[in-house]
């Protein structure tokens, strides 16, 4: 992983796969206090406090293929190596949060990356789901929030099609640009 | 800036137009691009981002596109699946570049990109 926002995505692929209804990320930035901090819930199946101890191993997994699991631990190592933390909790049948704090300036923290890209291919790819996606930097806030946007399109028209995608590309991008300016 | 005033807008113009996206019959092709860690960690989304552009570049109405969890096989990703005549063809190790190309050759024109598929290169 070289972006953050693929950490991101990759967590929240977990929440899907969790059967989650509803996905809530955040991205929030305190420039003055020079932390970031990164966070995913989900209304998923969750996990059991056995399975919750385990889940930061690598040889981990809920796959029944194989026994690596990688997701998670990368994520927590994204945070540790870069002067940061990382949490998570779960509890069967509510839902798992997980998230990650980060010192911005420290060097080896991986940058933000394409996070409207990952935001996009969030909403659009996934119909079943809904999400609520907040990027905050200091005084500046942005939300996206499919229940919103579903409310304003209607039931025939998906997230999904062409010219929907095309207006919610320009739409993230020009709020990331506003609320972060790049500087993550 | 864009609002979603502009959705608003959109869609009441969305709605005026016959949409002849929902006609798809049964020669509709499905691509499906691995989308788990080990997709994500070897550039799935890229690839999924030039698969998207380039069919809607084209106005390719009858292709579904869509990502799945891992296909099992890690090493080779970012990997992905064409369903397409009744047959399934996976694509190994693939690229933005790569992926406009099976849009390009096998979706849009019928050669098969046989040199990406998997037979050809495990």
């Amino acid at each position: 992983m070289r972006e953050l926002a693929l950490n991101i995505l990759d967590i929240a692929e977990n929440s899907l796969s969790a059967g989650a209804k509803l996905v809530q990320v955040r991205v929030e930035a305190d420039f003055a206090a020079d932390t970031m901090r990164i966070s995913v819930r989900d209304d998923g199946r969750g996990m059991s406090a056995e399975m919750l101890a385990r889940v930061t191993d690598p040889f981990t997994t809920t796959r029944t293929t194989r026994k690596v699991g990688m997701g998670i631990p990368l994520f927590k190592y994204s945070a540790e190596s870069a002067g940061g933390s990382f949490h998570i909790e779960s509890e069967e049948g509510v839902g798992t949060y997980v998230y990650a704090e980060y010192r911005i300036g420290h060097v080896d923290r991986m940058p933000l990356g394409d996070f409207g890209g990952v935001a996009l291919q969030l909403v659009t790819m996934n119909p079943q789901t809904d999400f609520c996606i907040v990027a905050r930097a200091d005084e500046a806030e942005g939300v996206l929030d499919t229940r919103e946007i579903k409310e304003i399109l209607g039931e025939d028209i998906p997230l999904s099609a062409p010219e929907v995608r095309a207006f919610l590309k320009e739409y993230i991008q020009e709020n990331l640009m506003d609320i972060f300016g790049g500087r993550l | 800036m864009k609002s979603l005033e502009e959705l608003r807008a959109l869609r009441d113009k969305m709605k005026s137009q016959t949409d002849n996206r929902s006609v798809a019959g049964k020669d509709e092709t499905v691509i499906k691009v691995g989308m788990a860690t080990c997709g994500i960690a070897a550039g799935a989304r890229p690839v999924l981002d030039a698969l998207l552009d380039e069919a809607d570049k084209r106005q390719l109405h009858n292709v579904s596109i869509s990502q799945t969890g891992c296909i099992g096989l890690c090493r080779l990703e970012p990997i992905v699946e064409v369903f397409k005549d009744g047959q399934k063809y996976t694509y190994i190790l693939m690229t933005p570049e790569k992926a406009r190309k099976v849009i390009v050759d096998h979706v849009v024109n019928g050669n098969v990109c046989s040199e990406y598929l998997i037979g050809e290169n495990s």
